[in-house]
């Protein structure tokens, strides 16, 4: 029975898609057959992250519909066993997902996946209720900053209210927050707010901090998961963020500026 | 009339088995019940009620509803529904009085006559077909009443039946806590953009980010407690302050907020 999980955080832009690819794709190399739905309909782009916009035949709102079968629309990633992905419509919008639709998609995938990921649209409407309501685990992506912050902690009461455990007073979602864009440099200038502060403004546990990396937007581009680049700190937190769900204990890294020696400030200055 | 602060209606009913023999007894079980018939489909118990009671001391003035109705609106949320016992003894037995136009006028103030305390044999039984509940009358002892509120009608006394509301998990941003006819007490962190309102006080055991408002039927009593005041707004029985005006002294400091005599005071707490 696979374990439902939603990249959710009320924002936009703080890195769901961002970081439902890497997770994703850091569970498959793992070991454990993954699953990545895109919920953002209408405004899809799991698929362009992912690298395999070329191959979208069908898609999560025709197998909904019933006009397509789940085996038809899932894609299977060409370079990581294990890791398939379920992209959505790009010309109907978040109408044409049904609680009931999604309801039958994710009994279909529980039974032959360990981990289904499903990446939410921004807002705490229709789109991100549909992708929250199922899960068994919550990551909460934030950017260290005083809005996104704000929206994290709005999402977080929306997903204790409304989530199909608290509407039957299950064992309710297990939270995590995963820090995204973080700049050690701009917080030790007191331009950024720092992690001690973000944790205890949204007091949930620590899944991982992502650094500020130009290799996200490399990744993306090029269609590759920013965890397969291991040269890049954003792809080795993302492992390290993985090791930590699955129960390891992984410290903390990239959260100091990092001290450039005399030899490269002359260096940087010459140059 | 005069509005007595506190009258204990004590009733107890047990249903009485006269002349059964204990044979009779299994088979009147029997016949209470269903197929097994051990357990009757009902339970009476005793239990008391603290029941507010309208001694009428002039049913003739022509003021009389006018001068109820204006202590009603002091306290709105307390007296609606409430229910109300009505007692004779200043009149004399002999005094007419339609209870059933009592009623009715009492109803449309919101208040629910539910019976007769004392009063003659003839109002007893006028009140019984009106369909009031008889009350014992009072054993005589001094009588406790209210002292005439001459000055301060903005600080009415509300004998409360208090109900305390307790939340032990984090209030996050969005969520609104309304805790009816008592005291709201949070054992966890209150987020920006969360709003707690009681009809009583307010206590917060963490910081308190979001608006508190204590007294919100009236009650200038009412009082907010917090360990940690970061409040966007606080505000007693109408009266509030913005977070730009609570000074640096009081600012993420344990403190206590009431109203004296009309006027906002917010204060550390020291021990």
């Amino acid at each position: 029975m696979a374990k439902i999980i939603v990249m959710s955080s009320g924002k936009g832009g703080v890195g769901k898609t961002t970081s439902s690819a890497a997770f994703g794709t850091g569970l498959a190399l793992k070991g454990y057959k993954t699953c990545i739905i895109d919920f953002d309909v209408g405004l899809r782009n799991l698929d362009i992250i992912m690298g395999c916009e070329r191959r979208v035949v069908f898609d999560f709102i025709n197998v909904i519909h019933g006009d397509a079968r789940l085996n038809q629309a899932l894609i299977k990633d060409k370079r990581v066993e294990n890791l398939f992905i379920l992209p959505t419509s790009q010309t109907r919008d978040k109408e044409a997902l049904t609680r009931e639709g999604v309801g039958h998609v994710l009994e279909d995938l529980r039974r032959d996946f360990d981990y289904v990921i499903c990446d939410s649209p921004a807002g705490i409407e229709r789109g991100a209720l549909m992708a929250l309501y199922f899960a068994d685990h919550a990551i909460i992506v934030t950017n260290p900053e005083v809005s996104s912050v704000r929206d994290s902690d709005r999402m977080l009461g929306v997903i204790q209210a409304k989530s199909h455990r608290a509407e039957n007073n299950l064992e309710p979602v297990r939270e995590h927050l995963l820090i995204t864009r973080y700049d050690p440099a701009r917080v030790e200038r007191g331009e950024m707010l720092k992690l001690a502060d973000v944790q205890e403004l949204l007091a949930i546990p620590l899944l991982g901090v992502i650094p500020e990396s130009p290799a996200v937007l490399r990744a993306s581009n090029i269609g590759v998961p920013v965890v397969l680049d291991e040269q890049s700190n954003a792809g080795l937190a993302y492992s390290d963020a993985v090791a930590r769900f699955l129960g390891e204990s992984v410290e903390h890294r990239f959260l100091k500026a990092s001290r450039k020696g005399l030899l490269d400030r002359l260096i940087r200055r010459i140059a | 009339m005069a509005l007595e602060r506190r009258h204990t209606v004590r009733y107890t009913a047990t249903p009485k088995f006269r002349g059964f023999t204990r044979g009779d007894l299994s088979s009147y079980q029997l016949m209470q019940g269903g197929p097994t018939a051990s357990e009757p489909p009902f339970q009476l118990r005793g239990t008391s009620f603290t029941i507010m009671v309208l001694k009428i001391v002039d049913p003739c003035d022509t003021q009389f509803f006018h001068l109820l109705a204006d202590k009603v609106r002091q306290a709105p949320g307390f007296f609606r529904n409430a229910p109300i016992v009505i007692d004779l003894d200043g009149l004399g037995p002999k005094t007419e009085v339609d209870f059933a136009r009592f009623s009715t006028a009492l109803r449309d103030l919101g208040l629910m006559v539910v019976g007769l305390q004392g009063g003659g044999k003839r109002q007893q039984a006028e009140a019984a077909a009106a369909g009031f509940a008889l009350l014992p009358a009072r054993a005589t002892r001094a009588e406790v009443m209210l002292p005439p509120k001459a000055t301060d009608e903005r600080a009415p006394e509300i004998p409360y039946q208090r109900s305390t509301r307790i939340v032990t998990e984090p209030v996050r941003s969005g969520r609104q806590i309304y805790a009816q006819n008592g005291d709201l007490v949070i054992t966890a962190m209150v987020s920006p953009g969360a709003e707690l309102l009681a009809d009583g006080s307010i206590h917060v055991y963490g910081a308190l980010r979001g608006r508190a408002l204590a007294g919100v039927s009236g009650d200038s009593a009412a009082r907010i407690f917090c360990h940690c005041l970061e409040a966007e707004l606080v505000s007693i029985a109408g009266i509030y302050q913005l977070s730009e005006d609570m000074g640096a002294n009081v600012l993420s400091k344990q403190v206590q907020v009431y109203l004296h005599e009309g006027h906002l005071r917010i204060e550390p707490l020291t021990f």
